[in-house]
């Protein structure tokens, strides 16, 4: 393999990053790189974990014994409206943001985003969208409404601090945010691929992430429209969805749900593809049909766009469209299921390193199909009338989202770490923190099945003293705190080994794809200078298996 | 791949848009069936005035296009004169838009009146929103065309135009059009 391919630079210069000059903040600023974007989104991200984080501990503090009166109801729904949205749209969305813009030019052998300026506009909004939201504390009160924000509790004459104006144009500010991100990751991956790599040569978590953006750029329009009207009814005096004056409340449920049911998958497809690098990497060997686990992708994607009112059974729609939105549900586990038995046979027969990343994605497994099997629960209507709004669903939707997407989220954390800042993790530290976090989240969450069951209604501030209720309700509240040590420790563990930790190299897990052939970690500005063709879907194990075949030496010295 | 990369943001950020009309027009007629409009209300649009101005926007579209054909034959001349009659045709179309709604809100058809003023004002606000971003995107390419610059931003601008153009025609069709043969 004689020739390389030179990696075109960028088609413009970065402003502000021209200059060798220590410019302190400025440089963070006024950045463009897709690598420091990246890192300001997930920092963005940890920053907004632990301030959701501490809302719902204070939240779970309240319910550790029944009658409590440590927070005030009015609190208590401004906190779980705003630990909802904030965990969706400011820690969940901005870390897989950060993972796609940080990794995908470097995946597919690119030395930048199409757009970088646009890059960065995409970063700032989320942000500001971010900080927006939490200007409400300052101006008369957060939002209480719940994070789906259901009319007419949000119209004016329900909720009349501003609150919800200022939900609304957060969520329109990051909205925007996303979906210009969205479309700079579509031309990326159309356009900047390194020659040889093919569509169906892409690695997975590019695919997925690619696949992702379609799903963003189709569904968020819906909230947005919603948000629209939602904000002309309390400025303007609208009648979109206020019954009392002709209006329909049930438009924005099905405005709502149609971007809120996708949005479930938004953040958890790019989760998957995560997990598909670390399972290859960490059993030693090649997805497990590669082609089921890209395709049934994009079954889900556009399933997703099927099951909306999945959400709305207890409306009372009748049996037609009930009948049809439980099959669209169901229909959406197969392509789901599918990648569960993808992944268990990557790991079969592979030489699996117990690492803590992999540590994670075996987690996941578990925690992602309890979470699933609930959710086909649901999906039968009569168990969802018995069961709505019950902590049921609280359990069932943590299930998904913090042991589906979190746990993709830490294994791509604790396996891309080292690229991202020369130094791995503490080994020792990190299993600490997967034991803990995975303690504290199964004795939180596993136990809210059965107070939901018990028939305990989510978004309460308390509750009687029933049997059981005070019980059950303690060992969650003795599981979410052992998920606050987790947290705080996974911080202190990012912040020590982000400086002093054991350095890298280039390639500490003899990882296979383009991301570890920089030359060094971090990646220098300029990723790359030049690369040899792709040929396979693991082009980075291709060129060390050809160098190691060159040269015997180095195959005696690695092994 | 041929395409620019340019051509293909544009493609991508015209799904995201076609969503989002979709949405509202969703909602528009949604509300018409769900609590229905006032017959009065539906009847001081007035179709005729709005099918000129439908015509005069559809017309921008030509223009434009031959706008694009003179920049691909390296006719400078003729890409600033076809852009400046799309843009006094687009704009001649806002104008109609604004006159409209002046006229209805003293008939008093408000947004804050009824189901009807709502959903018509923001699906047609929204559009003519994007008619008129569209404006200042192609004041921009003919003012850089003025100053000579050699290459020009005109083909993805025109697909922005156009599919501003072909969401108008749906949004005509349903606020418009239907509504004289169906009793919505």
């Amino acid at each position: 393999m004689g020739t390389t391919i030179k990696i075109p630079d960028p088609a413009s210069p970065f402003p502000g990053l021209g200059v060798e000059t220590d410019q302190g903040l400025l440089q963070w600023l006024s950045a463009v790189d897709h690598k420091i974007i990246g890192i300001m989104y997930m920092v963005m991200s940890l920053f907004f974990l632990v301030v959701g984080g501490v809302l719902v501990l204070l939240m779970r503090i309240q319910l550790a014994v029944p009658m409590n009166h440590f927070l005030p109801p009015e609190t208590f729904n401004q906190f779980f409206t705003m630990h909802g949205t904030t965990m969706i749209f400011f820690v969940a969305m901005p870390a897989i943001f950060g993972f796609a813009v940080y990794f995908i030019p470097l995946m597919i052998g690119a030395n930048e985003m199409a757009f970088p300026r646009l890059n960065a506009f995409g970063f700032w909004m989320t942000l500001f969208g971010g900080l927006l939201l939490y200007f409400s504390y300052l101006a008369g009160g957060a939002p209480d409404a719940g994070w789906f924000n259901y009319a007419p509790l949000s119209e004016r004459n329900y909720s009349f601090h501003s609150g919800v104006d200022y939900y609304c144009m957060g969520l329109l500010v990051s909205g925007i945010g996303s979906v210009v991100t969205s479309v700079n990751i579509i031309v990326t991956v159309l356009h900047y691929r390194i020659p040889g790599m093919r569509l169906n040569k892409l690695p997975l978590f590019v695919w997925m992430v690619f696949v992702n953006s379609f799903l963003l750029l189709a569904a968020f329009p819906s909230l947005n429209a919603a948000l629209a009207m939602l904000l002309l009814d309390r400025q303007l005096n609208a009648h979109f969805f206020n019954p009392a004056s002709g209006g329909s409340a049930l438009l924005w449920q099905h405005l709502f749900w149609i971007f809120g049911h996708p949005e479930v998958y938004i953040v958890i497809l790019p989760a998957f593809g995560m997990l598909s690098e670390v399972f290859q990497v960490f059993s030693r060997k090649k997805i497990f049909g590669y082609p089921f686990v890209a395709a049934s992708s994009v079954a889900i994607a556009l399933l997703s766009f099927g099951v909306w009112a999945h959400h709305m059974f207890a409306v009372g729609m009748g049996n037609t469209l009930n009948n049809f939105f439980s099959a669209g549900s169901m229909l959406i586990g197969i392509p789901t299921g599918v990648k569960i038995f993808n992944w268990l046979g990557t790991m079969y027969g592979g030489k699996i390193r117990f690492t803590t990343s992999m540590l994670f994605a075996i987690a996941f497994l578990i925690e992602f199909t309890i979470g699933g099997l609930t959710g086909i629960a649901f999906a039968i209507f009569p168990i969802d009338w018995q069961l709505t709004d019950t902590y049921y669903v609280v359990a069932h939707f943590h299930y998904v989202l913090i042991g589906g997407t979190v746990s993709g989220l830490l294994a791509a954390l604790f396996y891309w770490f080292p690229k991202m800042t020369g130094r791995l993790i503490d080994e020792r530290g990190g299993k600490w923190f997967f034991w803990l976090w995975t303690i504290g989240f199964n004795l939180t969450f596993l136990i809210q099945h059965v107070l939901g069951i018990l028939g305990m209604p989510r978004r309460v501030y308390t509750y009687p003293r029933l049997p059981w209720y005070g019980t059950l309700n303690f060992i969650s509240t003795v599981g979410a705190m052992i998920m606050g040590i987790a947290g705080l420790l996974l911080v202190c563990l990012i912040w020590k080994c982000g400086r002093h930790g054991r350095p890298s190299g280039p390639d500490p897990w003899d990882a296979y794809t383009l991301e570890w052939a920089t030359r060094t970690s971090p990646p220098p500005l300029k990723n790359f200078e030049d690369l040899p063709p792709v040929t396979s879907r693991r082009a980075w194990w291709d060129m060390k298996q050809s160098r190691r075949a060159a040269d015997p030496e180095q195959q005696n010295s690695e092994s | 791949m041929t395409q620019s990369e340019d051509t293909t943001m544009m493609q991508a950020v015209i799904f995201t848009e076609a969503f989002f009309f979709l949405c509202l027009i969703m909602a528009f007629v949604y509300m018409a069936y769900n609590t229905g409009f006032e017959p009065h209300e539906l009847s001081r649009l007035d179709i005729r005035t709005a099918g000129i101005f439908t015509a005069v926007l559809i017309a921008s579209s030509f223009t434009l296009h031959a706008a694009e054909r003179g920049y691909a034959r390296g006719k400078p001349v003729v890409l600033k004169t076809w852009l400046i009659v799309t843009i006094v045709l687009g704009a001649i179309f806002l104008a109609g838009q604004g006159h409209e709604y002046i006229s209805l809100i003293r008939e008093n058809v408000t947004l804050n009146g009824s189901v009807f003023g709502a959903s018509f004002f923001t699906l047609t606000g929204f559009h003519g929103l994007h008619v008129l971003v569209g404006l200042i995107i192609l004041s921009i390419v003919l003012a850089l065309a003025f100053l000579r610059d050699s290459k020009s931003a005109i083909g993805t601008v025109a697909m922005y135009w156009h599919f501003v153009d072909i969401v108008w025609i749906f949004v005509f069709t349903v606020v418009y059009v239907l509504p004289q043969f169906t009793n919505i």
